[in-house]
Parts: structure tokens; sequence; C-alpha cells
């Protein structure tokens, strides 16, 4: 009998006698006997957890590059940040990990409150007045701003900054196979994207800019310029957002962002090998009836009470099927209380002196390597808590000796940036101490010597 | 009105929660209501990093001038309020949840530990493969599982839920399509189809054409021969189909779709029914997406995350999103992996690699259960749905009498025609009982559904003790003064939600209070 199946023998014939059967098998009877699969799934048999456990553990252990083995300097989306006891143990709780989207808000206000105060805290990140339940990552909400942004224009053609992420930009080109958008890659000068100065409206304006702040490089962008060229062409600007760093910069709803989207990773998830992450999505009040995915709106019961309800649900796939705005359906919203208790625990002062820490041991790798003499920085832009630098030698290679000295030295430029495979991004979190930031530059002067 | 006493939950005690674990009368402050200014909990490493001022940080101009206004609560106090919410929260730890179409099956607290090892959690995404074999061994014997499971050639692990394999799915037919010429207009879809069909076909970039269901509950074959033509890209189908039927002449189908050079699209919301007794690939498939979370029992979070793996036939792996991990050849016997991306790649549906930590939980949950522990998690979830539809049949409406795979759709349309009462009262007197509610109104094609999926986890006491409930309510429904039903549920933490007003006043954040 099967692990998790509570059923004796004794059971199961007394219910097959029930349904007039002589065995399981004649409950697939409406099978076609031809089609049935004749033998066995050639999988090894089941076996208990302590041997389940032990070959997990031996997969996880030829991963040299876990957190606890190798300093990570990596970020990208990805960062090493601290995840205290009480965000584990919160968000560990099963009454949000095994129950399921709220249907029946009767018996879900827990999940539903939790996912109102996120939407609060993302909403006041980004500066807008609406945030979404949330979607899969950051590659995924910037897919479904971009198409946001191309319904509510009724244009279909999208300038990406080249400093967005190099994966969202894959993703976005996947989708617009299906929906057809045209998508032009605007270039960066010096780390920072160089907006085209003439008027572009003449041949396939935009209909939807997007542009990373700060950028993939780490790089502080110019906003102002950015709302200007929107501003211009009728574009909606999409700002893709680190949500840390937001933490000690203006926010982008300020500098007049429509749509703000990000990777909320960095609020209480693991690393996890890339998932699952958390998509952050906030946009202004016009656009609230394309929002996609769900959203949590408060109300009252049939008493007056306070209680929260999955909201503007005409808007979702279920209802308007192939003139959704989005299909959407299971999104990330476990993701979504763990960072709401995150954000909890780190509070408005937490929240900023996380970003300040960040920022200043940033700052002082970045100073310390840039004065070893075949370190060269990769663009002059002010940066926040990430920065790219130049090697002698391919940064692949580097990664590989930085690892047999014990760090994961970071992620390195591919061919998304132009000129070549020399570039290295690094970031230092709140987590690294200056004996390991002085330990890496002393190890990466070696790398490159 | 009671049907038949069966042997099963004779003498035990039924597995049903109550209602009163779950916490009511008193709602719970938002975190900002408890922010007291100047109260924090956090606490950072001492680094001995020289410290900076966010002066000497941040430029001028895009400096912040006030911080992000979030709450200031103590850590006892976020534990208490977070420790409340969850009591007003409704769970599968806490007792059945027969939600059908979702399969709410037990999660195992064995993929909870695996999912927390420091050699999975820990692992940064960008990190080379050289440094990552592990996880690259473990999504190359995950897809290897999952194609055995659905007899198919190869697939990719990206898709961060079922919706995603749809799209993913479609962008497959396209871009085959493309490779044979043109990508042609149309697909096709049931009626009974999922929401999340016609919406993804849409951002696939096709029309949709819509076939009946027939008296059987199965697709139309005559209504499908008058759609089929060579611009139909292909058809979606969900087998069994929503209303936990099989569709039997499925071989016919896929007949006739290639017979006009058209792709079968197998939506695998329904996975769990049929494992290790019928392989979509033989059915025909080209192209089928799972949901991890419903069949290999990944915890669906509150909403999510899931994860959607899509594979597919031999001619379609060129086409597959890439990166994907690989097993290459190495000199010595120990296997090497790394990542290639596919020649005709349509390119990335993940940021990363997937939803890894819940491809690490199946995975886990396959090889506990093994090829043999699948197939008999098939035959009981198809033994236990078949129980609750002959043991409710008379009570409830049977629109389809016929013997259902892992789930069975009942109609409250007699009890409400007779006595007022819908499908939405007997859900939320359910909620009173101590269970969650099946699906209402769901699928389309049947008045006042009631869709049931027990899952194979829930046992014969437990299914007893949900039908007593059942027949109980349909006995009040006939018996108590009109309206009564209309006003459950009573002791849940809020009673019925004022929905209307949501959505009329639109409050999405607290600040939007008025």
């Amino acid at each position: 009998m099967g692990t998790y199946i509570p059923h004796t023998e004794d059971e199961v014939a007394s219910m097959l006698a029930f349904l007039g059967l002589d065995s399981v098998d004649d409950l697939f009877a409406v099978v076609p006997e031809a089609l049935r699969l004749q033998r066995g799934l050639e999988l090894d048999a089941g076996v208990g957890e302590p041997d389940v456990l032990a070959h997990m553990e031996a997969l996880a252990g030829s991963n040299r590059a876990r957190a606890d083995r190798l300093v990570c300097f990596a970020g990208g989306g990805a960062y090493d940040h601290e995840i205290p006891s009480v965000t584990r143990a919160l968000a560990g709780r099963s009454e949000f990990v095994t129950s399921y989207t709220p249907y029946q808000p009767e018996v879900a206000q827990g999940v539903l409150q939790a996912v109102f105060e996120y939407q609060t805290m993302v909403a006041r990140l980004a500066g807008l007045p609406v945030a979404n339940a949330s979607l899969y990552d950051g590659g995924s909400a910037a897919v479904e701003a971009v198409n946001l942004g191309v319904a509510a224009s009724g244009r279909g053609s999208v300038w990406l900054s080249a400093g967005i992420h190099p994966h969202w930009r894959q993703m976005l080109a996947t989708a617009s196979r299906g929906t057809g958008h045209r998508i032009r890659t605007v270039p960066l000068a010096d780390g920072v994207t160089a907006w085209p100065e003439d008027d572009p409206s003449g041949d396939d304006p935009p209909g939807v800019v997007v542009v990373g702040y700060p950028n993939y490089l780490g790089c502080i962008e110019d906003l102002a310029e950015a709302r200007a060229l929107c501003d211009r062409t009728g574009a909606l600007l999409v700002v893709g957002v680190d949500p840390v760093a937001a933490g000690l910069l203006k926010s982008a709803g300020e500098w007049g962002a429509d749509v703000v989207v990000g990777e909320g990773q960095a609020f209480g998830t693991t690393l996890g090998f890339g998932g699952p992450y958390l998509g952050l999505f906030a946009c202004a009040e016009a656009h609230v009836r394309r929002l996609p995915g769900r959203l949590v709106g408060e109300t009252v019961d049939v008493e007056g009470r306070p209680a929260y309800v999955t909201t503007l649900r005409a808007r979702e796939q279920d209802i308007r099927r192939e003139k959704a705005t989005s299909n959407v359906c299971t999104n990330q919203t476990l993701m979504a209380v763990t960072a709401a208790i995150q954000l909890g625990w780190l509070g408005t002062s937490g929240l900023a002196e996380l970003a300040r820490r960040c920022a200043q041991a940033t700052h002082y790798l970045r100073r310390s390597l840039l004065a070893l003499d075949r370190v060269e920085p990769y663009a002059g832009a002010p940066v926040v808590r990430e920065f790219a630098v130049r090697l002698p030698l391919p940064a692949t290679v580097v990664v590989e000796r930085m690892a047999d000295a014990g760090f994961l030295a970071g992620i390195p430029l591919d061919e998304a940036f132009d000129d070549g495979q020399d570039g290295l991004l690094i970031t230092v979190t709140e987590r690294r101490t200056r004996d390991e930031i002085d330990a890496y530059v002393t190890a990466l002067a070696k790398a490159v010597a | 009105m009671a049907g038949p006493v069966n042997g099963p939950g004779a003498g035990a005690p039924g597995g049903q929660a109550t209602s009163a674990p779950l916490l009511g009368r008193e709602s719970e402050p938002t975190l900002f209501e408890l922010s007291h200014p100047g109260r924090s909990g956090w606490s950072f490493r001492t680094t001995g990093v020289p410290e900076m001022s966010v002066e000497e940080l941040i430029p001028d101009g895009h400096r912040r001038t006030d911080p992000v206004a979030l709450a200031e609560v103590s850590e006892r106090d976020l534990v208490a309020h977070f420790t409340r919410l969850s009591h007003r929260q409704f769970s599968v730890d806490l007792g059945a949840y027969p939600l059908g179409s979702c399969t709410m099956k037990y999660n195992p607290k064995m993929c909870d530990t695996v999912a927390g090892l420091p050699g999975l959690a820990g692992v940064h995404p960008a990190a080379p493969a050289s440094l990552s074999q592990g996880w690259l061994a473990l999504l190359v014997e995950l897809e290897e599982a999952l194609c055995e499971i659905t007899g198919m050639a190869a697939a990719t692990l990206q898709p961060a839920a079922g919706a995603a394999g749809e799209l993913t799915g479609l962008l497959l037919m396209r871009a085959w399509h493309e490779a044979q010429g043109r990508p042609r207009t149309k697909v096709i879809i049931p009626d009974s189809a999922h929401g999340t069909n016609p919406a993804s076909v849409t951002l696939g970039g096709y029309q949709v054409v819509t076939v009946p269901s027939d008296e059987r509950g199965c697709v139309d074959m005559a209504a499908l021969a008058t759609v089929l033509d060579d611009d139909v890209a292909g058809i979606m189908l969900t087998n069994p189909n929503t209303l936990g039927l099989f569709e039997e002449d499925i071989a016919a189908i896929a007949a006739a779709v290639h017979e006009v050079g058209g792709l079968l699209y197998y939506d695998g919301a329904n996975l769990n029914a049929i494992l290790g007794v019928v392989r979509p690939g033989d059915m025909g498939f080209d192209i089928v997406h799972m949901n991890l979370h419903k069949t290999f029992a990944t915890p669906h979070g509150g909403g999510g995350p899931g994860a959607g793996p899509v594979a597919v036939s031999e001619r379609l792996v060129p086409f597959l999103p890439g990166p994907r991990a690989v097993r290459v050849a190495s000199d010595d016997q120990a296997p090497v992996y790394a990542w290639a991306t596919p020649e005709h790649s349509i390119g990335r549906m993940h940021t990363w690699h997937g939803n890894a930590l819940v491809l690490a939980r199946a995975l886990a949950y396959i090889l506990a259960n093994g090829g043999d522990g699948l197939r008999h998690i098939a035959e009981t979830a198809v033994l236990n749905a078949n129980w609750i539809r002959q043991r409710l049949t008379g009570t409830y409406d049977v629109p389809f009498d016929r013997p259902c795979m892992h789930e069975v759709v009942l109609s409250v349309r007699t009890i409400k025609q007779a006595h007022g009462v819908r499908a939405l009262d007997v859900a939320k007197r359910l909620l009173e009982e101590g269970f969650h509610s099946p699906t209402v109104y769901f699928p389309l094609i049947v008045d006042e559904a009631l869709m049931i999926e027990p899952t194979e986890t829930e046992s014969p006491q437990t299914l007893e003790a949900l039908a007593e409930a059942l027949e109980r309510i349909a006995y009040e429904a006939a018996t108590e003064p009109e309206g009564t039903m209309a006003q459950y549920p009573h002791h849940t933490p809020v009673r019925r939600v004022d929905e209307a007003r949501a959505a009329r006043t639109l409050i999405p954040t607290f600040d939007a209070r008025r």
C-alpha cells in the first residue's frame, strides 16, 4: 500500500463492493484497453522517507555553490539576505503553506489579510496606489507589465532598455512570439540607457518603455529622461526596481512610473536555485482594470466586520476566458505572505538600514577592487548595491578560480552585454563581513594575476 | 434521504475538522494598526564594514527623503499577528479540502525537509553548472521521471504554474507550425475547459474555437469534425475532463486532429486520475503540462507557488525552452551535467530554472511512491470519487450518470428548483461542518455545479463524514424555513462577505481606506 494513502485492503474491498465492482481495475473500464499502459511505470519502487532524504541529500551535497560553503557575492535579482528565524517560523505555518487560492473567503481570511498587507507594502515601496497579489517572478511581472502597457496605449511597439535583466529580455522576446509585440532594445552608454534624443514618434513610436532602477549593472538610471520620452510619445513607463535599493532611492512612482515591477526574492525567500521567487507588480489607479493576476480588496461581512476578498474578478481568466487580461491563476502567494512577514520584521527603520548596509558594503568592495591593478570599472554611472567590473581574463575563468578560494564571485556578464566576456557583476549584501570582503579582494587579485 | 450506510466508516469517528480551530468573531487589526512609531524587531550581522552615510552612498536627486513607511512592530507582536491570521485560515493540514480540479491532497512533511536542505535552498541560480551539479542532476532525474509518467520524450521544467505551462505549450505549437511553413490561426478547446485555456490561447496569438460537449459530457465528435481544417493549430484537452469523465474517444480525436496537421495539447490538471494507468503520450498527445502542486503533492501555498513542467513528443524537442539541464557523456563513470539550449528553442519562460524547490519536492514525492505507488494513488483517488458519487446519487443530481475518474460533478439544480437553495449555499453551509467546500459553478456547462475531488489521501471515515454532512445539508435545504440556508456560515472567522462592495469601492491597500 502506498505511503500516504490511508485505506486498508478491507476498506478498499468494502468500497468496491459498494460500487458493485470486483477490482480496482474495473474503475478504469472506461479507458480503452488499447491505450492502457500494459506494464508498470519504469520507475524505481517506492522507498521510505530516510532513503528519499538520503538521495536528496546526496544531490544537495554535490552542489558546491551553496551559500554555507561558498561565500556569496552573486546577485542579479537573487540575493543572499538574512532570513531570520521569525520569518522562517511564520512563513512555514502550515495554514499558509497547505491552503489554496482563497475561493471561500469565510475560511481564508488569514491568507487574504496577509496578502492585503503585502499589497500595501509593495504599493508603498513602488510609490503607486495599487499592487497585485504576486506574479511568478520578476521576469514574468515584466512580461505582464508590457502586456498591460500595450493594451493601455494601443501600440505594440516595446522599447526595452538594454539595462534590464538579460533573462527578463529573453522572456519578453519569447512572449512576443505569441503577442506579436515589436521589441526594440535601447543600448547603454557608460552603464545607463542612451535614450534616442530625436523625436521618435514618426516611425512606430513606443507604446511601452521598460527601464531598470537601478538596472542590471547596478547603475542608477535617469528616470526623468525615461519619463520625458514617454510623455513625448504617449508610451507607458514600466520600471523594474530592486526592492531593497528602493529603500534608499526615490520611488519609481514619484518619478512617474505607470507600472512598477520587481523581483521580490530579497524579502525572506531563499536563493533556492532561482525559485520559487516573487514577482512584484504595482500600477497607477488608471490601469487597475487591466491588472494581471489576483487582487485582494477590503470589504465587510454581513455583520459589518472588516473582511477581505479577491476582487475585480471580472478581469480574470476563469470569468473572461479568451478576453482576460492575463492567463495567471496560481501565483506565488506563499512568497507574498513571506515578504509581508519579512517586511513586518524589517519595518520602516529596518528596510532603510538593510539598504544602507548593502550599499555601504558594496561601495567598500568596489573601491577596494578598483584599487587593484588589473580590475577596471565596467561603467562609470553611480551604483547602489551592485556593480560590474572588467577583468583581464574571461569572467567564467575567474569565477571557477574564486570558487576554489571559497567564493561565489559574481555573475559573468554574457553576450547580452555587447562587449565580450570580461565583465563580472558583483553584489554585497548586509550579511558580508569586512573580513569576507577583504579576503575576496585578496583572492580576486590572485585570480586575475 | 440518506444513502445506504456503507461499511468503511462504520464505528470510526470521521476525520473532519470543526470550524472551532478557526478563530472568529473578533477581527484582527492590520499590521499597520499594530504599529507604534520607533518600535522595531530587526537585527543584522556584525560586519565591521566601515560606516557610510546615505548622503555619501546615493547621489542628490535620487535619494529618498523619507523612508518607506512600513509597520513598526516588535518581533513578539509580529508573531502574534501572523499566528492569529493563520488561525483564520483553513488548510489541508486542518481537514478535508475537496476542491474539485485543484487536487488538494496531503502534502508530505518529508518534502518540507527536502526544500530546506542547505545544499538545495542555498544555491544561487547563476552559479555555473560546474558548481551546481547536484541541482542539474536533480532536474534531469525529475524530467526523466515525468517523461516516463506521461509517455513523452523530453520536458521543460521552467513554467512556474499550469497557466505558464499552457502558454509554453501554445508557443511550442506556434513554433512547430511556423517551422512547417505557417503558424495557422485557430486552437480548439471544449466548452468544459478551464478558463486558463482560452486565456492562454489568446496570449499564444491564436483564436479560440469552442466545441460543445455531448450528452455523455465528452467532446462532441460531430461538432469537432465541422471545425477541423488546415487552419487549426491544435486542440487543448483535459483528460479526464473537468467533469471528471474520461474522453473515451480520445484515440479518434487524436487521429482526426493529426489528420489535418494539428497538434494535441494535454492539460494535466487532472493527471492524478491516470498515473500509471494510461499515459498522455500513448493517447496521442504531443504536448503535456503537469501541475506538480496538484498531482505530485507540492503544497499550494495559499494560491502558489506551483510548477507547470511541459513534456513533449520527439518532434517538438528542438523547440523546448532553454537552457535545459542535460546529462553529457563523460570519460569516467560519473555522469556530468550541463546547460543546453535546444536548436530552435522558443526561448525563456522563467527568470531562472523554474520553481526549483517545488521541483525538488516533486522528485522526492515520486521517489517515495515509486512506479507502483503512483498507480495506487490514481486507483485510490478514483475509488474515493466514485464512492462519493454513488453515495450522493439521489441526494444531489448527477448530471452525467456514468463512472467518474478522480472527481465528480454534482448539481444542486433540483434542490434549487424545489427549495431555492443554491450551490453557493451548500458550499457555505459545508464550511460550517469543518470541511472546505467543493469547487462551485464550474464547469460552466453544469447548472449549480458542485465539483468534488476527495483525493486519495482522505480516509473512508473522512469520506463518510463528508457524505453525511452533504446529506444533512440537502435535508436541511428541504426542511428548514426559506432563507435559512442563505444565512450560513455563522461560526467562521467572518460570515458571508460583501463581494459587490469590494469591487464597487476598491480598497486594495490599507492606504485606500477612507
